[in-house]
């Protein structure tokens, strides 16, 4: 859309003092963050580091137990009235949320739907489109994804790849002003990672704003704006990705680059075991 | 390892590569016994329907096509199944929702109700119901509860009612009949519907959300629909139960029923034998109707999950071509 990455204006996310305990556990321990319009940002970390938790309560799948959390200068959760805080109503939530779209691990798409049903669904019945109109845009949607051809087909007949991108599109067609991915290809064979990074980095490309947790280091690399990392709750480091990836400053920061890079080489070197094992002439890596 | 010959077939073209397989099949003379043993048992069976004179077969045919047997088989026992599974269907969906809510005080409405109904025979239910105008001997009202307490403590008079129905016609007839059997039923289908929405991933109440679905909405669409694929099958059960179970109406006592009518032209005949044989041939054939219909419903609400529900996908025609609804 208009400039990207250029901090301009107010922030579209603002979190202060970030707290979310589950019982008597503390899972955020005050994050402070801010996402401008058009950034692109990746959450890594560690798993239990919060990340996804973050995530969640953005889209308030979880609710807030202390700090504040904006979203287009609007407070989420609650509201300010009378010089005291009022809960939302579930119907006031669902407006917010209705803003925001998320991208699942697991798709989460509705099995008893048709790929385009997926996506015309909250078009029709919470924005109240037209259904001809929901399904144009819905067909132009799957199009942008490349998977207009497999617009009358079940999740359940779709490989994972494809139902990941059937979840973007069912996101977008909600013309949402944030994206959240939660470890979007982190349910997928190997193979099938390139085909959804692709489509979320036209996705960045276009100017969305986008929250991506992941552990695809190549993609926070090329693609995000700024990386966070995160641990135990709290934001360890964050910045231009390339330096935070290739020098950071923090020796958690370093530590967990150390593993999961080390993970990566054993992969690798097993997988080109594995080619070596099939036969005498591996094809062409890609 | 030492054999690797063994391991892989051999490859050399001077070897015959193994052929199609033409093997002698797995004998199973003990399924032959269990023919014969059979066979027998159906022709005493055959024998025992067929040169029976106490059947009286041309007898049990027209007894069947009496008139009053035809208005009982589409009133009390037709009408009956279908108004009360309907209205039990709705009540045990609405108890569910309500036993999964957040509300304390509807969860324990909704247990306390299952709790209550599921304990109560069906009969002991429609007998009681049949006498329950004995509680209400001024008739039922329809106006503002406690009306005489309010018009007291207002020093005013006459009172706020604006109809009056005679309780034991309410009660004691097809209404009743009907209260009856729904009330019952709606028990069974609380625990069906909740184990059917309890089967819904979790995720798609998130995926819902997170679209702006508000929670009615997600039920409406998302939910239930899914839930439906594990609350048909018990429910199909339910719903022949539900047609057997009319034969209890009697007890209200509803006499517009099947089986009633085919008792009293039983009793008045002396032919009690034949007239059984043909409220269950009935019986049979409604059941069966039933079962056909079970199978289709299920397959219309397998889409995409079951193979054999799941349309082949036919191409997209022309995207710009839109004919509508994006439903169905």
């Amino acid at each position: 859309m208009t400039s990207q990455s250029t901090p301009a204006g107010p922030p579209l996310v603002r979190a202060v003092n970030a707290i979310k305990e589950f019982g008597s556990t503390r899972v955020l321990d005050g994050i402070d963050l801010e996402v401008h319009r058009g950034e692109v940002v990746c959450l890594l970390g560690p798993s239990g580091s919060g990340k996804t938790t973050f995530l969640r309560l953005i889209n308030q799948m979880e609710r807030l137990t202390g700090g504040r959390i904006w979203v287009d200068g609007e407070l989420l959760g609650v509201e300010e009235r009378g010089g005291r805080l009022h809960v939302r109503k579930d119907r006031d939530i669902a407006r917010q949320r209705a803003r925001i779209g998320m991208v699942f691990q697991r798709f989460n798409l509705f099995p008893h739907m048709t790929a385009l049903e997926n996506v015309v669904e909250a078009p029709v019945h919470v924005k109240r489109m037209n259904p001809a109109e929901a399904r144009r845009q819905g067909l132009r949607l799957l199009e942008l994804v490349g998977l207009a051809e497999r617009a009358d087909y079940y999740p359940s007949q779709l490989s994972g790849g494809q139902q990941q991108r059937v979840a973007i599109a069912r996101a977008l067609a909600m013309e949402p002003e944030l994206m959240l991915f939660d470890e979007p290809t982190s349910a997928l064979d190997p193979e099938l990672v390139g085909e959804v990074l692709t489509v979320m980095r036209d996705l960045a490309d276009s100017g969305m704003t986008m929250i991506v947790v992941t552990h695809e280091m190549s993609f926070a690399r090329e693609v995000a704006d700024r990386v966070v990392f995160m641990d135990a709750g709290v934001v360890v480091e964050e910045g231009d990705p390339e330096q935070v990836l290739r020098s950071p400053r923090e020796p958690r920061t370093r530590a967990f680059l150390d593993r999961v890079r080390r993970e990566e080489q054993v992969l690798e070197q097993r997988a080109a075991r594995e080619l070596e094992d099939l036969g005498p002439e591996p094809s062409d890596p890609s | 390892m030492s054999e690797p010959d063994r391991a892989r077939p051999p490859a050399g073209d001077a070897e015959e590569r193994p052929g199609l397989i033409e093997a002698v099949p797995v004998r199973h003379p003990w399924r032959w016994v269990a023919v014969a043993v059979i066979a027998v048992l159906t022709a005493m069976l055959l024998n025992l329907l067929l040169t029976n004179p106490i059947y009286n077969w041309p007898f049990v045919f027209e007894a069947m096509i009496q008139e009053p047997v035809i208005r009982g088989l589409l009133i009390g026992t037709l009408g009956a199944t279908v108004l009360g599974m309907v209205f039990g269907v709705l009540g045990g969906v609405l108890l569910a929702v309500m036993r999964l809510s957040e509300n304390p005080v509807l969860r324990g409405v909704s247990w306390v109700y299952t709790w209550f109904f599921r304990a109560i025979p069906r009969y002991v239910l429609i007998v009681t119901m049949g006498v329950l105008g004995a509680l209400f001997p001024e008739g039922i009202s329809l106006g503002v509860p406690f009306d005489w307490l309010i018009i007291d403590a207002l020093g005013l008079s006459g009172d706020w009612r604006f109809v009056t129905l005679d309780a034991y016609a309410v009660f004691g007839g097809y209404f009743g009949a009907v209260l009856a059997l729904a009330s019952s039923e709606a028990a069974y289908m609380a625990e069906i519907a909740r184990s059917g929405i309890l089967s819904v991933d979790r995720g798609q109440v998130e995926a819902a959300q997170a679209l702006g679905m508000s929670p009615g909405l997600a039920m409406r669409r998302i939910i239930l629909p899914q839930a439906m694929r594990v609350i048909i099958p018990p429910t199909g059960n339910e719903l022949i139960s539900m047609l057997k179970d009319t034969s209890l109406l009697t007890g209200l006592p509803l006499t517009t029923e099947l089986f009633f009518q085919m008792q009293s032209i039983g009793s008045r005949t002396f032919q009690t034998f034949p007239v059984l044989v043909g409220a269950t041939l009935y019986y049979l054939a409604l059941s069966s109707v039933l079962m056909v219909g079970q199978a289709w419903v299920e397959r219309r609400f397998g889409r995409g999950v079951s193979p054999s529900a799941t349309p082949r996908q036919r191409t997209v025609v022309a995207p710009a071509a839109g004919d509508g609804s994006g439903a169905q």
